[in-house]
């Protein structure tokens, strides 16, 4: 077992983990915030998309002993006083989610997207979420919902 | 046509989905959320082989490890065979599918023994450690191959992979007409004919599947927690293959993340699971990963399709007559048999013909079991028929929407038109809606661009694709099921109760699992009573508190679930306009019902629906004879299935250089009848669409020679991401159904079904001057490239 410290949503959290703990599964099972989900076993869906240190990161090909001493903010931590982030505004406004599986992750992507790039075109949003898959709704209003984010942002 | 009632207040708006708070805070709860006290995991061992003898399995290493508690393998676990609900004809042979294989392994991913342990890892750690000793057996995991003499035989017993066959002429309920055979003798008909290879497809739902066991050991009951699409199929299946009673079982889909078909099933994992429960007493967890999903979670599609038209010079489409053959995988599965008939008498599609005949063949190979996915069967026959139209418009020299027209069932015939394959269709106008696709389209311009293209001799040429799409859902009409052989119905149940402060729980048979149904059986309801939409509460997907239901799939939630909804409510106002009446001192028939007050007519004196529950729960003063509450249930049994129809157009750029096919539009023209919230009918065509040009360009599974799933993982089978789909054009046309009050249809698979022929027809169409005629899907850009150089090739 290992020893580490990290801060996750703004709470500073210390907790044992066995050296091959993924930081998900130390998020999911041991930290009890499961609204990360896991959707595949090859980094390829995203739907474990958590921020580190403010940039987006596949929490399912991370170790948790590699957080040690680092800042995770995830979906639970988006929203501030009960009020949805503009982002999850966004997407239940723009009907970007079906099922859901995905949303969390989506959602983390999107907005360490607009954090490198307030205002991205079209292109350049699917581009930036290349890394995260949905099977529901065709990206259509995904890519609706991130331009409707970053023009409430400007 | 039945009256179609006006839209009122909710339904016909777009109303936000009361699902999302949840789910966009990462709130909701699936399976893999679930932790209960004392609960121990579940790891399965799989056979590496596609087909190999079982020698022995030694579990000792994996017992040995710490935190390991039990192993087990068919022999220790008394396991029925899953059951197979679609004994199509007497000739289906159904293979016992054991949930743990005893024998040998027929497909690669085929379960052998299972791991129980005290975390996730260390039951992975175990399962590792079971030595199987393995016998590995050729194997065969291609169609033709598998109906060949001397194939290595899936099921000895049967002695041969050949799993039965059905057909339109000898097994239809309804007559078809026919025969074809004069049409394709006629020497003066102009005849095509053509083969198609359908890929295997791999769902892909964003959650894996995943089942929760929480035994009650004192009570002797169990609550199953399941990533399923069918709940109360599921519960039925497990007391049948278990033998508990339905009172000691129930089966919750907590929030469950997609399913496309995959979730519709009766899965070893979850007899599996049941039955450590039992044996150990204790809450037993399993959850699939993504590479354990492509092997165990069923696939969808493959199969060939011999289609041949027969028409007149002038493109008078006289016959169609069609062969299939189905791969079935190892196993035949709840529906598997099943799943081409859904197809069956669409293969004909949109247009009207003398003659018609299907025979299809299911075959076994050493590949995971097939099933549903999406549009299960109806894709299958939309592509046929879209890809041979446009063949014969080339072979006629006839502009493919021009042949479509001519063959279109005339608009006047409806409604209630019974098609060439035999059934009848609802209501459709499919010359609307082609009309209104080539508009948004602007077809001439588009015609033009295309030529200019080819006369500058561009890299990047322009293909148009049409698919005009048929298809039937809304499962189903259970006297047809049953003239089917499907062993249940196809009705769906809801209830409706005020609650004593006036405010609404809805109970639903349906399991929906991303189609927003929660959003639109509120504006339902909401609307009907007068009530607030925030006042309606919509439970689902648990046999503890919902009416027996039929679940979700066959795009059945809102044409069937929703129409049972309505006619619950109806009955729960009837029941209140009583009590008003009692209580205004008044002749029922004298009473107005709107926006919640019942009034008398020509008076100002009003009662309104939630004064009423109120009073109807005190029960102070009641009707003689009227039971206390405003509550009613309705199950509802579909007459006829619903006929969605629409036209499709894709727009490609064929790079002639690299084969690289990029859509550069895609507009969809759909009719689903009347739309009670758009904004999740375009949602649904959205996904749907992307599904189909998933299947068009980019996915397909695919076995090496040993039978080894060679796209194993999310990174070698291509799912679309957000940069490989294009936005969408959406657009309707509004046909009511005129099988039920609302005037629905559904619409949940009518993207999948419209889009492949609609992408493979426009790439086609853009190397079609080059000599081009047939295209293989997903067209990859080797396969483009190669098709363009084997076309130059081929020039004189």
């Amino acid at each position: 077992m290992r020893h580490v410290a990290l801060t996750v949503n703004g709470q500073r959290t210390e907790l044992d983990v066995e050296p091959r703990q993924l930081l998900v599964y130390a998020l999911r099972e041991q930290l009890g915030l499961t609204g990360t989900n896991v959707g595949c076993d090859t980094s390829s869906c995203g739907a474990c998309t958590v921020l580190v240190d403010g940039e987006s990161v596949k929490s399912c090909t991370v170790l948790a002993v590699q957080a040690d001493g680092h800042e995770v903010t995830t979906i639970e931590g988006l929203g501030h006083d009960g009020e949805l982030h503009p982002m999850q505004q966004a997407f239940r406004e723009n009907h970007a989610l079906q099922c859901g599986y995905c949303t969390p992750g989506m959602i983390m992507a999107a907005v360490s997207l607009l954090a490198d790039h307030p205002d991205p075109t079209e292109e350049e949003i699917r581009h930036g979420l290349e890394g995260n898959l949905c099977r529901c709704t065709g990206y259509h209003n995904i890519v609706k919902a991130v331009r409707a984010a970053a023009t409430a942002g400007r | 046509m039945a009256t179609v009632e006006k839209p009122t207040r909710f339904v016909g708006s777009s109303q936000l989905r009361k699902e999302d708070p949840e789910l966009v805070t990462g709130s909701a709860t699936f399976v893999d959320d679930i932790t209960l006290p004392g609960m121990l995991w579940l790891g399965v061992v799989r056979s590496p082989f596609a087909h190999a003898r079982i020698g022995s399995i030694d579990v000792s290493k994996a017992l040995a490890l710490p935190g390991v508690v039990a192993a087990y393998t068919s022999a220790d676990l008394e396991l029925s065979p899953l059951l197979m609900a679609w004994q199509i004809n007497d000739q289906v042979k159904n293979p016992p599918h054991n949930p743990l294989t005893k024998d040998k392994a027929r497909y690669a991913g085929d379960a052998v023994a299972v791991v129980v342990a005290e975390s996730r890892a260390l039951a992975k750690d175990g399962a590792l450690a079971v030595d199987v000793d393995w016998e590995p057996l050729p194997a065969v995991t291609g169609i033709k191959e598998a109906l060949a003499e001397g194939a290595p035989l899936v099921h000895e017993e049967f002695g041969t992979n050949d799993a039965g066959s059905w057909s339109i002429a000898g097994d239809s309920p309804v007559p078809r007409r026919g025969p074809t055979a004069p049409f394709f003798d006629d020497p003066e008909l102009v005849k095509i004919s053509e083969e198609y290879y359908l890929g295997r497809l791999i769902p892909n739902a964003m959650e894996p599947r995943g089942v929760v066991v929480d035994p009650n050991v004192a009570m002797g009951e169990f609550t199953v927690y399941s990533a399923t699409q069918i709940p109360h199929i599921l519960r039925t299946a497990l007391v049948i293959s278990n033998g508990i009673p339905e009172a000691k079982l129930r089966v919750v889909a907590p929030d469950v993340g997609g399913g496309f078909g995959s979730k519709l099933e009766v899965y070893p994992e979850d007899a599996i699971c049941l039955a450590v429960a039992q044996k150990l007493g204790r809450p037993i967890k399993w959850i699939e990963e993504r590479s354990e999903n492509y092997l165990a979670t069923l696939h969808g599609r493959e199969m060939f399709q011999q289609i041949e038209l027969a028409a007149t010079r002038d493109g008078d489409l006289k016959a169609v007559r069609v062969k299939l053959t189905a791969s079935m995988g190892a196993y035949l599965r709840l529906v598997s048999p099943g799943i081409p008939m859904l197809g069956a008498w669409l293969y004909h599609g949109c247009y009207d013909c003398d003659a018609y005949d299907l025979e299809y063949t299911n075959v076994f190979t050493n590949t995971t079991f097939t099933d549903a996915y999406r549009g299960a069967g109806r894709p299958e026959a939309t592509y046929a028929i879209e890809r041979a139209m446009d063949a014969l418009a080339r072979e006629l020299d006839l502009d493919p929407v021009e042949l479509r027209r001519k063959n279109f069932v005339p608009t006047e015939s409806f409604p209630n038109y019974t098609i060439a394959s035999g059934l009848t269709v609802d209501s459709a106008d499919y010359h609307g809606t082609l009309d209104k696709c080539l508009e948004v389209l602007d077809y001439d311009s588009a015609r033009a661009d295309q030529r200019a293209r080819r006369e500058r001799s561009d890299r990047k040429l322009l293909g148009i694709g049409f698919s005009t799409w048929i298809e039937m859902c809304g499962l189903a009409p259970s006297r047809v099921l049953s003239a089917l052989n499907y062993a249940a119905g196809g009705w769906d149940a809801a209830t409706v109760e005020l609650m004593p402060t006036g405010t609404v729980r809805v109970l639903t048979g349906v399991s929906p699992h991303g189609q927003g149904s929660e959003t639109v059986f509120a504006q339902i309801v909401a609307d009907q009573l007068g009530v607030d939409y925030d006042d309606v509460d919509v439970l689902h997907g648990d046999t503890g508190t919902t009416p027996y239901g039929m679940d979700t799939y066959g795009s059945r939630g809102v044409a069937v679930g929703g129409v049972a909804l309505h006619a619950a409510t109806e009955r729960v106002i009837a029941k209140a306009r009583a009590l008003a009446a009692h209580e205004l001192e008044c002749a029922e028939e004298d009473l107005e019902f709107s926006g919640g007050n019942f009034t008398v007519k020509g008076t100002d004196r009003e009662v309104g629906i939630k004064a009423l529950a109120f009073s109807s729960w005190t029960a102070h003063n009641l009707p003689d004879g009227m039971e206390p509450g405003l509550m009613a249930t309705h199950l509802y049994d579909p007459p006829n299935f619903s006929w969605p129809n629409g036209a499709h157009c894709c727009l490609v750029e064929v790079d002639q250089l690299t084969g690289a096919v990029e859509i550069v539009r895609y507009i969809a023209v759909d009719d689903c009848g009347v739309q009670l919230n758009p904004m999740l009918v375009q949602g649904q065509v959205h996904g749907g669409v992307a599904q189909g040009i998933a299947e068009a360009l980019y996915e397909e599974a695919i076995y090496d020679g040993e039978g080894n799933l060679a796209t194993g993982t999310m990174v070698n089978y291509l799912v679309p991401g957000p940069p490989e789909l294009p936005s969408f054009e959406i657009h309707d046309t509004v046909t009511p159904s005129p099988t039920n009050p609302m005037g629905v249809k559904g619409i949940g698979e009518a993207g999948t079904i419209a889009a492949p022929p609609a992408v493979i027809n426009a790439v086609i169409d853009a190397l079609s001057h080059l000599g081009v005629h047939s295209m293989e899907r997903p067209a990859t850009p080797e396969r483009v490239w190669r098709a363009i150089q084997e076309a130059k090739e081929g020039r004189p």
